[in-house]
């Protein structure tokens, strides 16, 4: 008991401090809570709790519809985007970090150059394509322009992350007969679990986030992805500021549960994709 | 041993390759092509201008405090995102209990999209009945219009992208801070030095590694920063808060300049690759090996 008093003692200015930050970074995700739990009319401050919980918000938002669609789309949306990267990723992968020729450091050398175009400066050359092809406002264009510029950085981490795969298994399955395809298959794939869950998740997180060329990609109100909902809300009148508050809520919940359930894989994602190979 | 098979398996890049040839590299080709006209965004016809896009820009002046603000938003954000990064990393590793639980609520809105972002604090600076106005008011201090200002604007702009994202560089500082070894403080300590000597003369440099990482991805970034500028101010008051990523699409959809939009994109991406470029090559000088 008496040790515990004592390094509770020598620590205390860490508590403050640990207070301190949590409340800096709960307090905006307070105020968004509080604000969708409240009345319209409700002119109390913005910092204090409801007096009652009021759920109108959400009845009214889920009546009204869009924001039941939106979660579809954004979903239908995030989930192909991952898929393409994370397949097309893990294949172009596998020659860049096995077959090094000049012509593989050529062809690794472009698509990190594509990693650092961002993707707004190009957004004339990006959208009138999309319209010569007939792709504006539909889930194939808005997908697969997102898995175009979302693929160099999983191409470049599961190139990394292939390296250090020892090569003895390739050549082992090779000669118990696997051709290429099934070595891929059999071998390399397994082995790049926890890579391929590292990019689905931040990936994923991006994708669900994404605003910037869904703005501009999707302009049928039918097509709109949550953050063009949620910004809908904001910005059409912007008077009923509680009703904004419950669909930025529904937003978001999803990604703040998958990260309270996932915390470790994001947290491990995060520093594994930024240390360098 | 050579591999059987020996180049049948560049096959496996080919789906990846045409996807951006189509998509990106052919993009890029036509903004660049549109760069040098005057396009309009949708009409059948377009006239080859020359390099006029690009003189234009010299005289614009909503596009120099676009590019100013850009800079600021990138290395004002890669800046504090690295110091509170670092220190935040620090004070997590002296591992006291709980400290999880603070990098969980750090990490937490790195989760939120940035436009969403924008939007919550807009119930802050918001003039009547926002929070900070109400924390003044309780200070005994007049309320403030406090995105009026251009520089209190971009300030804020800037501290809402670095209190989200810090989370990211904390923890490549914390990775970062665990894979130094503690035999280089042991040592350090019995040759007589203190916290803070081992601070500076180990772990800094030790942790350049994880600091050229942070500090590239912050910059680019920042310099890309755009949702939340869309959702806060869209760009205003006027042009005070745009930065060249709002003002890109300002140009395209609201003032049909296509052309000129696109010239300053080509800008744009040569302004981010050079700086991206001249920090890499800043750090790698600096990187030893541990």
């Amino acid at each position: 008991m008496n040790t515990i008093d004592h390094r509770f003692a020598k620590n205390w200015w860490k508590y403050l401090l640990s207070i301190l930050i949590v409340v800096v970074y709960c307090l905006p995700l307070y105020v968004l809570v509080t604000m969708a739990l409240k009345k319209m009319t409700d002119t109390s401050s913005r910092l204090q709790l409801p007096t009652s919980l009021y759920w109108g918000n959400f009845t009214e938002l889920f009546a009204e519809g869009s924001i039941g669609r939106a979660l579809l789309n954004t979903a239908i949306i995030t989930i192909a985007t991952v898929a393409i990267e994370v397949i097309l990723g893990c294949m172009a992968a596998y020659p860049l970090a096995r077959h090094r020729s000049r012509f593989n450091s050529l062809i690794n050398a472009i698509m990190m150059g594509v990693m650092m175009i961002p993707p707004l400066s190009i957004l004339v050359g990006v959208y009138s394509t999309l319209i010569s092809m007939h792709a504006t406002s539909t889930y194939w264009g808005m997908i697969i322009v997102s898995a175009a510029f979302g693929l160099p950085m999983p191409i470049y981490f599961f190139t990394k992350f292939i390296r250090t795969i020892p090569r003895s298994l390739d050549e082992a399955s090779q000669i118990d007969g696997c051709n290429t395809l099934q070595t891929f298959f059999y071998i390399i794939l397994p082995q790049l679990k926890p890579a391929i869950a590292t990019i689905v998740i931040l990936n994923g997180v991006g994708m669900w986030n994404e605003y910037g060329y869904s703005l501009y990609i999707l302009q049928k109100p039918e097509m709109y992805t949550l953050t063009l909902t949620i910004s809908q809300y904001f910005s059409s009148g912007a008077n009923n500021l509680n009703g904004a508050a419950a669909a930025a809520c529904v937003a978001t919940l999803p990604m703040i549960l998958m990260f309270l359930f996932l915390q470790k894989y994001f947290i491990k994602g995060t520093a594994d994709s930024a240390v360098k190979g | 041993m050579k591999l059987k098979n020996g180049s049948t398996i560049n096959l496996f890049y080919i789906p990846a390759l045409i996807l951006m040839l189509v998509f990106v590299a052919y993009p890029l080709g036509q903004a660049i092509y549109i760069a040098f006209t005057d396009w309009n965004g949708y009409s059948q016809h377009l006239n080859f201008v020359g390099f006029s896009n690009f003189f234009n820009m010299l005289k614009d002046g909503n596009l120099h405090t676009a590019l100013l603000n850009t800079l600021i938003y990138g290395f004002g954000s890669a800046f504090f995102q690295n110091l509170f990064g670092l220190l935040l990393a620090v004070f997590l590793n002296s591992k006291f209990r709980g400290h999880s639980v603070v990098r969980t609520f750090v990490y937490l809105p790195v989760m939120i999209a940035g436009l969403i972002m924008g939007y919550i604090i807009y119930y802050f600076v918001q003039y009547d009945g926002g929070v900070f106005n109400e924390i003044l008011g309780w200070l005994g201090q007049a309320p403030l219009d406090f995105m009026a200002d251009r520089w209190r604007a971009v300030g804020i702009i800037t501290f809402i992208n670095v209190w989200q994202y810090t989370g990211i560089s904390m923890v490549i500082y914390m990775a970062g801070l665990q894979s130094i070894s503690t035999s280089y403080y042991e040592a350090a300590t019995l040759d007589g030095a203190n916290h803070w000597r081992c601070f500076w003369n180990i772990t800094i440099p030790l942790i350049v590694p994880a600091m050229s990482t942070a500090v590239v991805m912050n910059l680019i970034g920042g310099l890309k920063l755009f949702d939340v500028i869309q959702s806060l101010t869209s760009g205003g008051p006027g042009f005070a808060t745009h930065s060249l990523s709002t003002y890109i699409s300002n140009q395209y959809f609201q003032a049909q300049n296509a052309g000129y939009s696109s010239a300053i994109g080509i800008i744009t991406f040569v302004l981010i690759v050079v700086v991206a470029g001249v920090f890499n090559s800043f750090f790698s000088k600096h990187e030893i090996e541990a």
